[in-house]
């Protein structure tokens, strides 16, 4: 039996123990403890050291809000999780785990040298200290503060952990299982509602599992919950345990976090660690409690200082004592229980040091039956103790007059500053707050919710009970239903009140007091001053000047404390300071359980081709281009990726490439308006084109600015077949449809996105024309010259075939319905074998196309190209009266000289430029430099020599002339050249 | 995450299941050639900006349709919906400040 474990007492299981280690050194807790309650069982409060100062500390709750008890966690390789907090990870067998921010040792530790340098990091440190030199910074601050106030580590290795992710529909959520919760559960359940009860802790019941003397009905508090669950469960109410309602968003829909390994010994195998619900309530019953505020004074964060709460929470739930001889100090009556409970179960209580000057009768009586001595109007001027807390020093308080001190030996101190009601989950929704004199409570609401119990700041079990099940009873008329008021009798209830304070009066200097508010960041009192003295008035300010309230526990213990002492400092009321906004999530959160399963191959969807399995199978190296996975090239035995792209280039110029075209987006457009709409939305001119005929379509923005390109064919007077970029096929679809539905509704037009219903072969190279032929049926090769198109069929396979071409070679595309695609490309692939046909990728493509001077809409250009920056004023049909973006082509700002051009370049010695590189005329000029453009395309060529295109203002008229491109290892010179550097007269395609 | 109602489908259903387009009732101009410089800006680029309530338009990714909505952009909240071509409906009572 550890030391400070109370024989048969509290809700663990005293029959079964478990082994965990904590720095090395190995433990023995119970079943049902938390790494906190085990370690105290042993004695152990040193827990761990602050953030920034290294001070050492220990628990100081039994709860999610710990700011104080983080520690390392492991399970294996890629399962070390930091700053998980020891009062929640619940213990289970072979636990390993470790104190953070310490070097070398928890007890022994370098860097509270930060400690004794505090005036150093007092409030506005970060900021301040960005005055200083910058290389100060660089080579001193960062890497000190880095090195010495991480919080915990990260973790090195993917986590192999699964996590999951549901939905959840349910006609009342209630978050809280604790008294007022359960009541509202029971209301609400009581007429056929599906109701959903959910806490984060391992068992349900609350505050009443640290206070089994309560009697309710007759029964024993734990009883009594155990009876009400089971009633629950009977009635279908979904109840789930270790879940934390992490945010409440819109309409009500509230995130769930459920733990279902961490407490494991041996976790399933494959069983997700975690789980995120997603929950639309019809109503939803918020029923947190209260969480209690430290008392602010020098030396309160020492290991053995606690909330007086939580050492009720440790002796009930744990059976562990957290002291043989505490001292308690309070501004409320509940810490009178704690000691008295604690004095009951064999603790000598020092003192119990309270702030008021007026205590309950009854307290004074209760506690001079146990011998307890009592100091009333006294305040704590300081502790001291170096792992643990040794003594404390009260004095007397008359009106501003502080007596003179005595200390008090303890081995553990008990605060308690009263209680705040728990307003995150609330706050998320914009709900409004109204202050009551000592706290804020939940005021104006914006969802459908009730607000039950502590959490609306009531105390007292009656009362709780009774709010809890009206707070059912309203969510149930909200649905429409009704049912039964309850009653409750309460026996042993223990009501109480308090007071809110300041930082404690003291006798000492209140510059060196080290009254800390937020514990995890290391903000004191004096901080919080400071900052008002320095010019910070809004809390919001405060907040971030000082970091108070910005630690992963987001201010639950220090948020009221903070506002207490600013506005005190700004002579104003708390609720003209306010308080700073809760934000999601409520407790941390692991990145696991948001990802749940978009992660890995699963992170999104992987479109591939019909004919994806045939350039997996002959060794393709893919990239991802949009959401396909694409071939890039097709390396051979030897090759990389610079030899391959350069064999399949010559091959296809030499002879006949063929590619897998299949992504290119594809739209029907179709119906009696059909040509007026193409007339209305493309560039270019379509009454005339033929059927069997097509054309380069060329689409802008309302802005004049190019969004795609493709090449459309018109199959019959009625029916086009748009052809757009890989990427852009949604987008162009949706833009259609917009004009379409909302301005052009009386055009009779049907737009069909065909995209995966075609797989698309490009067929590429001087022998195209020839190797196709033979396989081609309905097709008159006597009218069917370049920019044709037709319905026929290849190899067999029904087509609509397209003589086009993005090389400059001949060159066709043959579209057949994608469950032909496999077939087409084998067949293709077979017919080609006499003239050596080169399978080629998109790195092929890319270079192909750009010693043509085609562009890629998207890489030549930015959303900030017209067609005449591009070189496409010939897309543009001038004639038309109106089409999408036409007006704009004349805009002042689009007609006006130096506008950014696209141009070739070519390096004066041979190399190869980066694409983004930025381009200046004089590279010898001051820095910054004025850049003028920068390259978009890039790539070797088959000429011998690498090709660019580049966007450089007034380009136009810069041919000849030479621009430098600074890049990492020199500054390059280039040419400005025309973008077409192959077959600029175009013979190629007529041969 | 919001639920939305969709006029066509006649469904409410969640955000993600749809986008957002913009401000409602700018209608494109039936001769852009008669606007000058100004007014061709003010088409293009001009917007209300509202804080409150505000007339914009949205997309049902599922059936495709563009649609108008009121919503106060102060609380996220959506205050109707209506289809693409209706008139303008005036702003409910209790939003009128
Ligand atoms: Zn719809």
């Amino acid at each position: 039996m550890s030391r400070y474990r109370i024989m048969g007492k509290g809700r663990v299981d005293h029959s079964a123990p478990v082994s965990f280690t904590f720095d090395g050194k190995t433990y023995k807790g119970l079943r049902g403890d938390t790494v906190a309650s085990a370690l105290l069982a042993n004695g152990v409060h040193l827990m761990g050291r602050s953030f920034k100062y290294h001070r050492p500390r220990g628990a100081v709750t039994a709860g999610s809000e710990e700011p104080n008890a983080l520690i390392g966690t492991s399970r294996g390789a890629g399962r070390f999780e930091p700053n998980t907090r020891a009062t929640v990870q619940e213990l289970r067998a072979g636990l390993v785990t470790e104190s953070q921010n310490k070097w070398p040792n928890l007890s022994f530790d370098l860097g509270a040298i930060n400690d004794r340098a505090y005036m150093l990091f007092s409030a506005g440190f970060y900021y301040k200290t960005f005055m200083w030199p910058k290389s100060f910074w660089d080579k001193v601050y960062e890497p000190v503060i880095r090195g010495a106030a991480g919080l915990g580590k990260s973790p090195t290795e993917p986590d192999p952990d699964r996590y999951a992710s549901r939905y959840l529909h349910t006609d009342v959520l209630v978050v809280g299982a604790g008294p007022a919760g359960i009541a509202a559960a029971l209301a609400a359940a009581q007429s056929g509602a599906d109701v959903t009860l959910v806490d984060e802790n391992p068992e349900m019941g609350g505050s009443l599992l640290s206070d089994p003397a309560v009697q309710i009905d007759g029964k024993p508090a734990w009883d009594w919950v155990e009876a009400q669950l089971g009633r629950l469960r009977a009635a279908g109410v979904r109840l789930m345990t270790r879940t934390t309602a992490i945010g409440y968003y819109h309409q009500n829909m509230v995130g769930l976090c459920q733990r279902l390994t961490d407490h494991l010994d041996n976790p399933p195998k494959g069983a997700p660690r975690e789980r995120m619900w997603r929950v639309r309530a019809g109503q939803v019953v918020l029923a947190q409690g209260a969480l209690e505020k430290p008392l602010v004074f020098d030396g309160n964060d020492r290991p053995g200082v606690m909330l007086a709460g939580a050492a009720q929470t440790y002796l009930h739930k744990f059976g562990v004592r957290v002291g043989d001889n505490p001292a308690v100090v309070t501004s409320h009556d509940s810490a009178w229980y704690a000691a008295f409970d604690l004095a009951d179960h064999g603790a000598r209580i020092a003192a119990i040091i309270d702030t008021r000057d007026a205590v309950r009768p009854d307290l004074l009586e209760a506690a001079r039956k146990r011998g307890i001595k009592v100091l009333a109007s006294h305040t704590v001027t300081t502790t001291t103790g170096r792992s643990r807390v040794k003594s404390v020093r009260a004095a007397l308080v008359r009106g501003d007059t502080v007596g003179a001190g005595h200390d008090i030996a303890c081995d553990c101190l008990l605060m308690s500053g009263g209680w705040t009601p728990s307003l995150h989950l609330f706050s998320h929704t914009k709900g409004s707050l109204a202050w009551d004199g000592q706290t804020f409570l939940p005021d104006r609401k914006t969802e459908d919710c009730e607000i039950a119990g502590a959490g609306r700041g009531l105390w007292g079990y009656q009362p709780v009970l009774a709010d809890g099940a009206a707070a059912g009873l309203r969510a149930l008329a909200g649905l429409g239903r009704a049912g039964h008021d309850a009653c409750f009798t309460v026996g042993n209830d223990r009501p109480g009140t308090g007071v809110t304070h300041t930082e404690l009066p003291t006798d000492g200097n209140a510059g060196k007091a080290r009254a800390f508010i937020d514990f995890q960041n290391d903000v004191t009192a004096k901080d919080i001053r400071l900052a008002v003295r320095e010019g910070m008035r809004s809390i919001e300010h405060v907040k971030r000047y000082t970091t108070n309230g910005m630690a992963t526990d987001q201010g639950k213990m220090s948020n009221i404390n903070g506002l207490m002492i600013a506005a005190d400092a700004l002579g104003k009321a708390p609720p003209q300071v306010g308080l700073t906004t809760f934000r999601p999530p409520y407790t941390p959160t692991s990145f696991g359980a948001f990802c749940g399963y978009l992660r890995g191959e699963t992170f999104q969807l992987t479109r591939k081709t019909p004919i994806d399995p045939w350039a997996e199978a002959n060794g393709a190296v893919f990239e991802p281009v949009a959401q396909w996975r694409r071939a890039w090239y097709f390396p051979k035995p030897g090759e990389d990726m610079h030899a391959a792209v350069l064999r399949e280039c010559k091959a296809t110029r030499a002879s006949l490439g063929i590619f897998d075209a299949s992504t290119l987006g594809k739209i029907e457009v179709a119906g009696p308006d059909a040509v007026e709409f193409m007339n209305r939305i493309y560039t270019n001119p379509w009454t005339k084109l033929a059927p069997g005929r097509c054309r380069y379509g060329l689409l802008l923005g309302e802005d004049g600015f190019i969004r795609d390109d493709g090449v459309i064919g018109r199959l019959s007077p009625d029916l086009f077949h748009v052809t757009t970029t890989t990427g852009g096929a949604a987008r162009v679809l949706t833009m259609m449809e917009d004009y379409l539905q909302t301005e052009w509704p009386d055009l009779d037009v049907w737009l069909t996105s065909t995209t995966e219903q075609w797989a698309t072969v490009a067929l590429n190279g001087p022998n195209a024309l020839t190797m196709l032929k033979p396989l081609v049926q309905g097709v008159d090769w006597d009218d069917f010259p370049h920019m044709s198109c037709g319905e026929c069929t290849v190899a067999g396979l029904p087509a609509r075939l397209f003589r086009l071409s993005f090389t400059g070679e001949i060159g066709f595309e043959v579209n057949v319905p994608a469950r032909h695609g496999l077939a087409l490309w084998t067949a293709l692939m077979e017919a080609g074998k006499p003239y050596d046909i080169c399978p080629y990728g998109t790195e092929t493509m890319h270079v192909l196309r750009a010693e043509k001077g085609y562009i890629i809409v998207g890489q030549d250009t930015d959303g900030t190209v017209t067609p005449a920056d591009a070189g496409l004023d010939w897309a543009v049909c001038k004639a038309k009266k109106d089409f999408v973006g036409k007006r704009s082509l004349s805009r002042p700002d689009i007609v006006a000289k130096g506008r950014k051009q696209l141009v070739g370049l070519l390096t004066e010695d041979g190399s190869l430029l980066q694409e983004g590189a930025q381009i200046v005329l004089d590279p010898d000029q001051p820095k910054p430099m004025r850049m003028v453009g920068h390259v978009t395309s890039s790539y070797q060529s088959t000429m011998g020599h690498p090709i660019a295109m580049a966007v450089i203002e007034g380009g136009f008229d810069k041919m000849g002339e030479t621009v430098f491109v600074p890049m990492p290892d020199g500054v390059r010179k280039a040419r400005i050249t025309s973008t077409v550097f192959y077959d600029p007269e175009g013979l190629r395609l007529k041969a | 995450m919001l639920l939305i109602h969709c006029p066509y489908c006649e469904d409410t259903l969640p955000e993600l299941e749809f986008t957002y387009a913009g401000e409602a009732h700018i209608a494109r101009p039936a001769d852009p050639s008669a606007l000058s410089d100004e007014e061709w800006r003010d088409y293009l680029f001009i917007r209300t900006n509202a804080r409150g309530p505000h007339y914009e338009r949205w997309r049902h990714v599922g059936c495709g349709r563009f649609f108008n909505a009121l919503r106060d952009t102060v609380s996220d909240r959506f205050l109707m919906t209506y289809k693409a071509g209706l008139p303008r409906p005036p702003l409910p009572q209790e939003t009128v400040e």
